[in-house]
């Protein structure tokens, strides 16, 4: 069996016409950063992964994450977890019941509860369980959509640019607490982003992805 | 059939210039985010209620003609000329406009949004443009452009309406929809011939006027262009501002004041006539209408709650289905979505009449909800489909990606975090419903009474005080949804700070 996330000849067509070309495999615990000027279609490729894909695109290759082909399985059936720049975290919901969405069902109230809170005291968010999202500031935020995505149990972790909205330092501190993270549960990365900081700081294979339709 | 044409499109015309005026000399200031608090109020209030309190205020022996009497008029007896009805459908096309324009401003507000107007209105500034004239020549053109379809909808209403004509227009003749509702509704069913024949005709007249304002449209785009190029730089500035302001108050104070002047006719007791107030105050009125009118609200209510609860589940099963495969509703369906708008009422709802006659459905409350869900689908789909669709989808992704269905991501994320616009939607639907009068009184063959159906038959009567009860519960169904509305969100997220901006 294959451990990690696979991309095997991903192409994605938008018009007919190729936009992106990737055929690599990440090895748990590995982060893939592809780069590229914005407008190529570094977001898209992602997407494709979620399996979100635009209609107007058109992905073709296959994906399989630990062996298995997820190429043609429904979104929410991948687990594959994915992080933006925005914390995108439920504005209508706790901090607490945000974690507790992600989670895959099953155990007591009690033991739900007990999970949320650990997850918070693991990035220093104790007793956070029932603030409202919109009070904390951008760094405890930032924390919170790891957590939440961690606790829903990824196999595959997917990064769209989750830095760039945080301030220099903050950004350094994130990013080194996402990569110990992926790391620790040993989850195959896949970061798109145009900071070379990023790059660096992933300590991995880097792609450049160039514009193939528009030359 | 002269005069159908003539208010429908003085009245278009009117609102069009007045929503254009106050636009391009107050939008984006602190005057105009104040009105258009004010607007959804105003547009809630049904159109029969707006026709009443207009004419309490304007008619011989109204609030305005006894505020100047005796001192300026010398009347001490109301005045015998024909101000409400009269001839020339001035009174109606007042009571058109007003209701107008706070829908076309709403409208433009809307599409305003697209138009990026702070930047354009900054450029031409900085080429020596006055504000007015610098609005009317950048940035209008787009707005127009986006609100043409409900400006069609305005025509085509104004055209054919029939509670306000009513109360306000002529009696001999009629407008041309008043008479073919009295042909339809005739005890001879051979009129009912002549009433189908007249509903074409209505329907031919409409289109003519359409397709008459579509050449205006262009000869009015010529001129402008010409206007555009000739590089004036436009006179009338202040003076232009305060006019305005003065249309748009102008506007939103008959509809205020009116249902002020209603709510004092439902309490008064004596009021002879020059007196501003009357000589005393009871609740008599009420208590003799309020057993009927509890009844009739609730009637009101039901047909509302049903057709708005379908309209609902119909609009978020479309849009849904939008986000679902990615694809967005064209063009056509935009078009089908206002067609019910567009085709005059009283060209089709006596058709939809005598069919329902003819395979025995007539009967009960079922046919009369289906036919308000016509009229309602359009508006609450209207009011959903832009907050519906900007919200951020990558919320959808992410939620998904942490292992929820579409279903739990429709119910538990998207439904709670959009519930503002969904209750507004509703309030909306819930306002279309309560005003609708035609549809009631046709498809329910009267058997089923509204709170309009009610108010309007109570205008031949002249019973000032009742007219009164009913057209401020009308006004109240319509305008409660809107607090409700209000109110909930504001309540039920009162610890969500990120869904209050």
């Amino acid at each position: 069996m294959n451990k990690g996330l696979t991309l095997q000849s991903v192409c994605i067509m938008r018009d007919g016409a190729p936009l992106i070309e990737v055929d690599q495999h990440i090895a748990p615990g590995d982060v893939l950063t592809v780069m590229g000027p914005s407008g190529v279609g570094k977001s898209t490729l992602l997407a494709f992964i979620t399996g979100t894909l635009p209609p107007v695109f058109r992905g073709m290759g296959g994906i399989a994450l630990d062996g298995v082909d997820i190429t043609k399985s429904p979104p929410h059936k991948r687990q594959v977890g994915i992080l933006f720049q925005d914390d995108l975290l439920f504005p209508h919901m706790s901090v607490g019941a945000n974690l507790a969405f992600g989670m895959p069902p099953g155990g007591s109230k009690v033991q739900r509860r007990a999970a949320v809170d650990a997850a918070l005291v693991d990035v220093d968010l104790a007793g956070y369980a029932n603030r409202d999202p919109a009070t904390l500031s951008g760094g405890q935020k930032a924390r919170v959509a790891l957590v939440r995505m961690l606790l829903s149990d990824p196999r595959a972790l997917l990064l769209d640019e989750p830095f760039s909205r945080l301030d220099a330092e903050l950004r350094a501190q994130v990013r080194a607490l996402v990569f110990r993270v992926a790391r620790e549960r040993a989850l195959p990365v896949l970061m798109v982003t145009h900071d070379l900081e990023d790059a660096t700081a992933a300590d991995g294979t880097v792609i450049e992805l160039e514009s193939l339709s528009r030359t | 059939m002269r005069l159908s044409v003539t208010t429908g499109v003085v009245a278009t015309a009117l609102s069009l210039m007045i929503v254009a005026l106050i636009m391009a000399a107050w939008s984006g200031t602190r005057a105009f985010r104040f009105l258009e608090r004010l607007l959804s109020p105003l547009l809630s209030v049904p159109h029969a209620a707006a026709a009443f309190g207009l004419a309490f205020l304007i008619a011989p022996s109204g609030w305005v003609a006894r505020l100047l009497s005796p001192a300026i008029t010398g009347w001490d007896r109301p005045p015998d000329v024909l101000i409400v009805q009269d001839p020339l459908g001035l009174a109606m096309i007042a009571g058109l406009v007003v209701k107008e324009v706070p829908f076309l401003l709403l409208m433009a507000i809307a599409a305003m949004g697209q138009a990026q107007p702070r930047r354009s209105i900054l450029v031409a500034q900085a080429l020596g443009y006055g504000r007015i004239t610098g609005w009317l020549k950048t940035v209008f053109p787009r707005v127009y452009a986006q609100i043409r379809l409900p400006i069609y909808v305005v025509i085509a209403y104004s055209m054919s309406v029939v509670d306000v004509a009513v109360i306000l227009g002529p009696s001999t003749p009629p407008t041309l929809s008043v008479q073919i509702v009295k042909w339809m509704s005739d005890p001879d069913l051979t009129m009912r011939l002549t009433g189908a024949a007249a509903a074409l005709v209505q329907f031919a007249l409409v289109l003519g006027v359409l397709a008459f304002w579509f050449l205006g449209e262009r000869v009015v785009a010529h001129v402008g262009r010409m206007w555009i190029a000739s590089g004036h730089r436009g006179r009338f500035g202040g003076v232009g501002r305060s006019f305005a302001l003065g249309l748009g108050v102008c506007a939103a104070l008959p509809v205020l004041l009116g249902l002020a002047s209603l709510a004092v006719w439902s309490v008064a007791g004596f009021w002879s006539f020059p007196d501003v107030l009357p000589d005393s105050f009871s609740m008599r009125t009420w208590g003799r209408h309020w057993g009927d009118a509890f009844a009739t609200m609730g009637e009101t209510f039901l047909v509302a709650g049903i057709a708005v609860l379908l309209a609902l589940a119909l609009v978020l099963g479309c849009l849904e289905a939008e986000h679902r495969s990615g694809r967005q509703l064209g063009q056509t369906g935009v078009w089908l979505l206002y067609l019910p708008l567009l085709v005059p009422q009283t060209a089709f709802l006596p058709g939809l009449q005598t069919l329902l006659l003819s395979v025995g459905a007539d009967v009960g409350v079922l046919p009369v909800i289906f036919a308000h869900l016509v009229f309602v689908l359009p508006y609450v789909f209207l009011s959903l489909g832009d907050p519906w669709r900007t919200w951020d989808s990558r919320t959808a992704t992410v939620a998904q990606a942490l292992g929820a269905s579409p279903n739990r991501v429709f119910w538990v994320v998207r439904v709670p975090m959009l519930i503002r616009p969904i209750l507004t939607a509703m309030a909306v639907g819930v306002a279309v419903s309560v005003g609708q009068y035609l549809a009631t009184l046709l498809i329910g063959g009267g058997r089923v009474s509204t709170l309009t159906t009610e108010a309007v038959a109570l205008a031949s009567g002249g019973d000032r005080r009742a007219i009164g009860v009913y057209a401020l519960l009308q006004t109240l169904a319509a305008l409660v949804p809107f607090t409700v509305a209000l109110i909930v969100p504001t309540v039920l997220w009162r610890n969500r700070r990120g869904l209050h901006e």
